[in-house]
């Protein structure tokens, strides 16, 4: 990679330097993940959600595909399907409960994984690509997401794929011929369903390729780290192999016992108790609410109640869609030098009201659309487009920031100084970082 | 310069959000909140006791027999429960022989061909049957039933908030309608007041009266009984793999648990362990470091 204290890839064998020279496979492993990455050493436990989404991601498509062989995507059938992978398929059971919940931690992760990237400003220069990449790999998984609620036919699932393919009805002129295209009908019907089974299987293969461009545009630049300094040299970093590895080996351990416990003992807590009827054109639910992690969204889009020039409910589409279009401008909104929440006061404040700010968006959006929940929902969506749009321009121009630690080691070895004598690194010792 | 654009069109939002909540605020403060007539005497259902309620419970066999007799001589008659085979009742403690014993005697046939003729006939139902439903199709149970939907039961513990505790206080739920209902909210024709249905009036006639069934293990067959087994056997037929799940659950947990300590060693281990030092010790930058990647390069054929 382009570091000059990264390591060189090294054969162990005359087999791997034939292969080396041949396909330098093994190079790009051991650069890419390997002792050939070097990582800053002060990391804290949010640098590990990047490898648990894509853990999370791995386990989504071989679930996927197992299920994939017992699900038919037939409207007469596809809930009939499902009860059958539930029923008589050998630990059917327990593939579509790891699918349906692993879908939500893989947001769950994905969710903290941007906070992180929030606050230690990982989006700025020379980031910024990185982020973008990333929200481009969140708005497939949100795409990927509302297609596969849609594949068990239940009662939400149908009632889901009308009401978010009837956003884009909102758009003028167009809207109309868009939405029966994305349906291949006037309502959600077989062609529905079949394109959504077509395409769920797609994304996530899609959502791959992002990643590796999301982690070759990393690479570049190197991780980010807490201090939000950059890297001044050796001294600064450890190998991501065996340092990360292992401390990602830690972290996926605690994911998959999380994961557990809701697999196993409240499969169906996050889900909605509706879709357990089979999908009725006739019969609407008496609220439809998209699953927990689209709610945020699903507020704001509820919040434009009052035709203002244009419709309300093109607003909300407009603002639900631009709620994350815009964060694809943040390296540019908030240019402050200063990367690290750690060391801009009044970042920081306003970061912890935007995390209360999509909680209570999130709660708004699974309740129904009745006051006073849409009062607040609409404060909560004022505050979120403020923050990015307003507050954060402004305090890049205004905050005062805190001293930065003249390199990572030095912050790392706050009270060891004598000890980390620039002579001797003998008694340095990595745990520090923590 | 998209600073300014950002402010510019964040400000646009801001006042278009807050434009809807001045009109929202301004309803809220003249318009009248009445309380819904739904919301008023809607009841939640009571708490119940099962024996597979917490991550260790599991079913009552006896009580799933008792259930799914109560289903058999009272519900059957008007719901299906056609995700569930006659083969699945092996669960519940049945034998081979009372399974076939069963689906032989079961009082709605399966719908079959005529080997001689070719028409449309039926036949007895065979363990590897499912539920056979008690209506030939939506109209006609619509048709019998006052225009109202039996719903099928497989499923209905998970399809309806508060599971077999719903299910249980529905079927005890019925009374007769407060004097402070309003009069359009009364049950109206073929409709019985029911304040545990969401919609307060259900268009099914109460069900269960005392000694409806006798219980072949001897149990006093009271409403609150009857209703309590055919929720735990109802529970069942929605979540067959419910003890599967949790003793796999438990084996998971302890598994990963004990990987996940041995995790948190090893990663322990490698940042304060010995053998982590001497890495520290040197890094890449020192002379011997570089020299072996020198080496490797040279090795590998590259130049640099």
């Amino acid at each position: 990679m382009s570091f000059p204290w990264a390591e060189e890839y090294r054969p162990k064998s005359g087999f791997t330097r034939w292969i080396d020279q041949r396909l330098p496979l093994p190079r790009l492993v051991y650069g890419a993940v390997g002792g050939g990455y070097p990582v800053p050493r002060n990391l804290n436990y949010f640098w590990n959600f990047g490898v648990l989404a894509g853990l999370a991601l791995t386990i989504q498509i071989v679930t996927g595909i197992i299920l994939a062989m017992h699900y038919v995507p037939y409207d007469q059938a596809a809930f009939r399907s499902v009860e059958h992978i539930m029923r008589d398929v050998n630990q059917g059971w327990l593939l579509r409960y790891l699918h349906a919940n692993g879908a939500a931690f893989f947001f769950i992760v994905t969710y903290i994984h941007i906070f992180r990237g929030l606050y230690y400003g990982s989006y700025k220069a020379p980031r910024e690509l990185v982020w973008m990449l990333g929200l481009v790999i969140l708005l497939l998984m949100m795409a990927t997401a509302f297609m596969g609620y849609v594949l068990p036919w239940g009662q939400m699932s149908f009632w889901a794929s009308k009401v978010i393919t009837g956003l884009f009805g909102a758009i003028p002129l167009v809207g109309e011929p868009i939405q029966q295209w994305l349906l291949g009908g006037y309502a959600p019907d077989q062609p529905t369903l079949n394109r959504f089974f077509s395409l769920h299987y797609l994304l996530p293969f899609v959502i791959a390729g992002v990643i590796i461009l999301h982690i070759w545009a990393l690479h570049i630049p190197g991780s980010s780290n807490p201090t939000g300094v950059v890297v001044k040299g050796p001294q600064d970093t450890v190998p991501f192999h065996p340092y990360y590895t292992a401390k990602d080996g830690f972290g996926a351990g605690v994911f998959l016992i999380l994961l557990a416990a809701v697999v196993f003992f409240a499969p169906n807590y996050l889900g909605h108790t509706d879709n357990y009827i089979p999908a009725n054109p006739l019969s609407t639910p008496s609220h439809i609410v998209p699953e927990w992690y689209f709610w945020p969204f699903y507020a704001i889009l509820r919040a434009f109640t009052v035709d203002f020039i244009l419709p309300a409910k093109l607003w909300g589409v407009i603002a639900m869609f631009g709620s994350i279009i815009l964060l694809f401008f943040l390296p540019w909104l908030d240019p402050s030098p200063v990367r690290s929440g750690n060391y801009r006061p009044r970042f920081r404040q306003f970061f912890w009201i935007l995390i209360l700010d999509i909680l209570v968006l999130g709660w708004c959006g699974g309740l129904p659309a009745e006051e006073p929940y849409v009062m607040i929902s609409q404060v909560a969506t004022m505050y979120y487009f403020a923050h990015f749009l307003i507050i954060l321009p402004i305090l890049s121009w205004t905050e005062r920031t805190l001293p930065l630690p003249a390199s990572i080691s030095e912050s790392v070895l706050h009270g060891e100084e004598a000890e980390a004598a620039p002579a001797d690194l003998s008694g340095v010792r990595p745990a520090a970082a923590e | 310069m998209i600073r300014l654009l950002g402010i510019l069109i964040g400000l646009g939002f801001v006042a278009v959000a807050g434009w809807s909540l001045a009109w929202g605020v301004g309803a809220y403060v003249t318009e009248e909140h009445e309380e819904s007539v739904e919301h008023r005497f809607h009841k939640e259902p009571r708490d119940i006791a099962y024996s597979f309620d917490g991550p260790l419970g599991k079913y009552d066999h006896r009580q799933l027999q008792r259930g799914f007799q109560v289903y058999k001589e009272v519900c059957a008659s008007c719901h299906g429960l056609s995700y569930v085979a006659f083969r699945n009742l092996h669960d519940l403690g049945y034998g081979e022989e009372e399974v076939k014993a069963i689906a032989d005697r079961w009082q709605v046939p399966v719908p079959s061909v005529d080997p001689k003729t070719g028409e449309a006939s039926t036949r007895k139902a065979l363990p590897a049957d499912y539920f056979p439903n008690p209506y030939p199709s939506e109209v006609a149970a619509r048709a019998a039933n006052g225009n109202a939907l039996p719903p099928d039961l497989s499923l209905i513990t998970k399809a309806r908030h508060g599971g077999p505790a719903y299910v249980a206080s529905l079927l005890t739920g019925y009374s007769n309608p407060p004097a402070e209902l309003p009069a359009d909210s009364r049950p109206g024709q073929g409709l019985y007041y029911n304040p545990i249905f969401p919609n307060l009036n259900i268009a099914m006639p109460p069900p269960l009266r005392e000694g409806q069934v006798s219980y072949a293990d001897g149990t006093n067959p009271t409403v609150p009984q009857m209703a309590e087994d055919v929720s735990a056997f109802l529970a069942w037929t929605a979540e067959p793999k419910l003890e599967n799940r949790r003793a796999a659950g438990w084996a998971t947990l302890f598994f990963l648990i004990f990987a996940t300590i041995l995790a948190y060693l090893a990663y322990q281990n490698v940042w304060h362990g010995g053998a982590s030092r001497r890495v520290r010790q040197t890094g890449p930058l020192d002379p011997e470091n570089m020299a072996k990647n020198d080496e490797a390069k040279s090795d590998a054929g590259i130049a640099g």
